[in-house]
């Protein structure tokens, strides 16, 4: 039999302005198993504790109650408490009669009345509660970043500086992401090469970063502080630590007509490349799909002109496992497909083109050398027309766009208009939009000053259709302030299309458990209190793979991702959580639905010997738990039809005895 | 009348006694009447040559007696089973309830099986049943012979029989048929149909006859629990006042939640239940449920498959939609 403590919390008036306190102690001073019950104005504050603790020891009590805030509050507090008094923490238990009770009831006979029923099912459950001791497991001291863009380089490199290794795995051949595509960053209009490249040199230079380009994570196994991951590294027939990146290779390819991917196919590639100049690992990537060579085996002049036998046309695909401690994801974003979107006219005209591709036409490393010209004919464009929120903000379209706000493309547009009108003051823009967002540091200001300085058009309205007539497109749009229709005739028509997470974040998500939203966003484990984690203990999240971010929002996400894994990684064990679950051996059927239902892989099966009550051994089927993968969700128990598996600190015993108590 | 002849059975069952390929096999044998066929195990040729029957009255499914049966012996065990028995022999499977290598399978052919209520009722002073190709005749000790048509006393589930395919087997007799279209959820589209209140009727009416005999449970393959929740103390079920004064219903139906993705629909339960008690028609309801909202699935038909309710798939259907797709009663 079990010698309970009681203790009702007034929680100031917070509770007893609901409920009668000491009625409820009175009430429950008669239950099975309790020995005492007391009531005080702030059971969390030292006093409070300090009573706690006492009573503990004056009555020898083996599990206590504490009817107070939510458990998520002060849980981990009282079963500190208990812990200093010689009390195993697991006896503890929370009855919620704050939250779940006197913030939710009016007069105080019906608070008190649910009060006292919440108090008697949490004895009920001390009743059955056993003492509990959680398990440790060690920590590998290296992390894995997924993506090797702006968010992923900063988040290795804080990791790298605390002195911990760190690995990045980026699909494409090289780091740098989507800001390496990009021309200026707002609102400091500065050049994004100039800010991002010296961190992929820095990242590649780090003795404590491995990249991992051209790769991709394809298993994920273990848990937190143990993960193990398989990285395939795909065949890039380039041997990537004898290329010297001098490119002579991709000036002697034949094969000229490749889309280049990185001037999001506005210019064409050989089909031995280097996306870009300042690219890390600058190492050529032959791609496949083009390579004569490889589709025929004839060609070979990469090979000839390669004065360092870099060329490897015979190269595999490579799988590696490494094991880690702690795992980033920060897989990125992308704009949607335009394809949907007719009314604009995309896949009509060349001259139709999204906000990335006018980054690209702008840059002096871009296929018109940063001279804007209409990519159709080369013409200098006059009159320009942005589109906001093209698929954006799309309640009532869900299946073409999306219905949350992209959240960067006010402030890019912004910044494309101003650079235009700066560069050419010949031009007229316009912007048609549904609302101006612009809340971030100096952010309005430099909304402000497009207008204001730049005289740029801003149009509140949308546009209706865009039709290509002649050279010129024909765009019919309304203006909503001043009621009317609008006819422009624009040379250039750039929309500002809705991102997205990238497509490699769903099965990614799959592999590591960790949850998303129904965008395909990661899910953080709180949005408001745990932003950077994921619910899956020891999965972080770095930039936009969380949702849409800027520049600035990135960076700080993956210094924040990044301290906590240095948090985790400089702890040489954790301590799991005791509240798993635990098969009974004896009735288990060896049925393997529990193992079918488990998210995290906790459950595994073994042939064991058992002695029978007729002396006999037999070999059975049984479950087993790894302790320090489970995470105590309790799908297995609901599956379980004989009740074998059972969750430690929440057992059906244990739940059924609330539900009598509460049903009493 | 059954295409394979009893000694048929009885000359395979033999022979592989006599070549040591199996040392036991578990067969029906004649009960105290011409139909109460009950299982039985023979060890030899002499038991087999004088009590193995197989006839119309062959309905009850080995499978999981197969549980217990291997674990006895080193000896592999023959068993005859009959198209729908062998879902359940692979749900067991599925669910590693036994040892696929100690088990020798043979495929019987099945043109149905009668239904020993409607036997009984068609007739009084039942002395002995003869089958004679479409015909059944059964000899009473009152009013002489009569002859009956075959097809008037086949069992529910043999009338919507789902399938003539033997889904697992080491050795065939006789030729294999088909997965059948059948009409086997029409009874429970009439009871969804009901309204709220006269379908608790209707079920009221069927289970409060039930007498707690466990006979169900006891038949059922996906009930193999090593220690039923209903006679397990530590579960909590027990020793509880009654609520209501229908309390059977629940046995039922967390018998039949314990049972879904699992039920093959083999309609053993049924068949024991001394009462009568259409109860395949609430495990029925379950499979029409899992077809309607995550695409057809039979437990059973392949070995380690995995029912859509222990799978998670990014296709599967939201709870709205389910409530959507349902009917209103759903």
């Amino acid at each position: 039999m079990q010698r309970i403590g009681v203790f009702v919390c007034h929680c100031g008036t917070n509770i007893a302005g609901t409920v009668d306190v000491k009625a409820v102690a009175e009430a429950l001073q008669y239950e099975p198993g309790v020995v005492i019950s007391k009531e005080y104005q702030y059971m969390c504050s030292q006093a409070g504790q300090d009573l706690i603790k006492e009573a503990i020891k004056e009555n020898n009590l083996t599990g206590i109650v504490v009817c107070s805030c939510s458990p998520r509050m002060h849980e981990a507090t009282f079963r500190k408490t208990a812990a200093a008094a010689g009390l195993n923490p697991y006896m503890v238990e929370i009855a919620n009669i704050r939250e779940q009770c006197s913030w939710v009831h009016k007069d105080i006979p019906t608070g008190t009345e649910k009060a006292i029923i919440l108090g008697k099912a949490a004895v009920a459950k001390v009743n059955l509660n056993a003492p509990l001791t959680p398990g440790e497991s060690p920590v590998t001291k290296r992390a894995l970043v997924i993506g090797g863009g702006i968010a992923g380089i900063q988040t290795a490199l804080d990791i790298a500086d605390a002195g911990f290794p760190v690995d990045i795995v980026e699909t494409k051949p090289t780091i740098g992401g989507k800001m390496a595509q990009l021309d200026k960053t707002f609102p400091t209009l500065d050049c994004a090469a100039c800010i991002l490249t010296p961190k992929m040199v820095d990242v590649a230079q780090n003795d404590k970063v491995r990249i991992f380009s051209y790769s991709e994570v394809t298993d994920v196994s273990g848990f937190v502080g143990n993960f193990e991951v398989t990285i395939k590294r795909r065949a890039r027939y380039v041997k990537e630590d004898i290329c010297t990146g001098c490119g002579l290779c991709t000036e002697k390819c034949p094969q000229k007509k490749v889309p280049n991917e990185f001037n999001l196919g506005m210019d064409n590639r050989r089909a031995i490349y280097i996306p870009f100049a300042q690219a890390v690992p600058k190492v050529a990537t032959i791609d496949p799909d083009y390579c004569t060579m490889l589709k025929s085996g004839k060609c070979g002049v990469c090979s000839k002109v390669c004065t360092v036998g870099a060329i490897d046309y015979q190269a595999k695909d490579e799988y590696l496992t490494e094991k880690y401690g702690a795992i980033v994801v920060a897989t990125g974003f992308n704009p949607i497909s335009m394809e949907k979107f007719d009314e604009f006219a995309y896949s009509q005209s060349k001259d139709v083109i999204t906000s990335l591709e006018l980054e690209r036409l702008m840059n002096a490393a871009g296929p018109t050398g940063g001279t804007l010209l209409r990519p159709s004919d080369g013409e200098h464009p006059h009159t320009i027309v942005f589109v906001q929120c093209v698929g954006s903000r799309c309640a009532s379209c869900a299946e073409k766009g999306k219905e949350y706000c992209s959240k960067i493309c006010c402030m890019y547009t912004a910044k494309h208009a101003m650079l235009i009108r700066d560069k050419y003051p010949d031009t007229d823009v316009y912007v048609f939009y549904i609302d101006v967002r612009t809340p971030g540091k100096n952010f309005d200001e430099f909304y402000r000053r497009a207008v204001e300085e730049y005289g740029v058009h801003y149009i509140k309205g949308m546009v209706g259709k865009v039709s290509p007539e002649g050279n010129k497109l024909k765009v019919r749009a309304s203006d909503l302030i001043d009621g009317k229709q609008l006819h422009i005739d624009a040379d250039l028509v750039v929309l500002a299309a809705a991102i997205e997470p990238d497509k490699s974040a769903r099965p990614l998500a799959t592999m590591l458990t960790a949850s998303m939203d129904t965008n395909d966003f990661f899910t953080e484990a709180h949005p408001k209190l745990r932003p950077v984690e994921s619910p899956t203990a020891g999965v972080f999240l770095s930039g936009a793979c969380q949702g849409p971010k800027d520049i600035p929002e990135t960076v700080s996400q993956a210094g924040a991702a990044a301290s906590k894994v240095i948090g985790l990684l400089c702890k040489d064990k954790l301590t799991g959580n005791p509240c798993v679950a635990h098969s009974d051996e004896w009735m288990c059927n060896g049925c393997s639905t529990c193992e079918k239902v488990c998210p995290y892989g906790a459950i595994t099966y073994q042939d064991k010997e058992f002695r029978m009550p007729d002396r006999t051994v037999k070999v059975r089927r049984v479950a087993s738990v790894n302790e320090a993968v489970c995470q105590g969700c309790g799908a297995c128990t609901v599956a379980c039809m004989s009740g074998a598996m059972n969750l430690k600190g929440f057992t059906n015993q244990q739940i059924m005895a609330e539900v009598d108590a509460i049903c009493k | 009348m059954q295409e394979i002849t009893r000694n048929a059975l009885v000359e395979k069952a033999s022979a592989l006694l006599a070549d040591g390929t199996v040392g036991r096999v578990l067969a029906w044998k004649r009960g105290e009447f011409d139909y109460d066929v009950t299982p039985a195990v023979f060890q030899t040729a002499e038991e087999l040559a004088r009590d193995l029957v197989w006839n119309d009255f062959c309905g009850a499914n080995f499978s999981k007696y197969l549980i217990k049966e291997t674990e006895k012996s080193d000896e592999k065990v023959l068993v005859f089973l009959k198209p729908c028995d062998t879902y359940s022999f692979n749900q067991l499977l599925t669910e590693h309830r036994f040892n696929r290598e100690k088990v020798y399978v043979i495929g019987v052919p099945c043109a149905g099986m009668l239904d020993v209520e409607k036997v009984k009722k068609s007739a009084e002073g039942i002395a002995s049943i003869t089958e004679d190709s479409d015909k059944i005749v059964i000899e009473t000790l009152f009013d002489g012979a009569l002859t009956l048509d075959r097809a008037s006393l086949l069992a529910e589930r043999c009338i919507n029989c789902k399938s003539k395919k033997h889904t697992a087997y080491d050795e065939l007799l006789g030729e294999d048929g088909e997965v059948l279209d059948s009409a086997r959820f029409d009874e429970v589209a009439a009871i969804e149909a009901m309204t709220p209140d006269e379908r608790f009727a209707f079920w009221q009416n069927e289970l409060s006859r039930c007498i707690r005999c466990n006979a169900c449970r006891n038949v059922c393959p996906a009930c193999t629990c090593e220690k039923c929740v209903f006679d397990n103390p530590a579960s909590g079920l027990e020793n509880k006042a009654a609520s209501d004064s229908f309390e059977e219903k629940m046995f039922h139906i967390i018998r039949a939640f314990h049972v879904v993705g699992r039920c093959t629909d083999c309609g053993e339960c049924s068949r024991v239940c001394p009462q009568q008690i259409p109860l395949h028609l609430l495990n029925r309801k379950f499979i029409k449920d899992i077809d309607n909202f995550y695409g057809e699935y039979q437990a059973g038909a392949e070995v380690g498959s995995r029912a859509p309710i222990v799978d998670y798939t990014t296709e599967d259907l939201e709870p709205n939609e389910a409530v959507e797709r349902g009917d209103d009663n759903a």
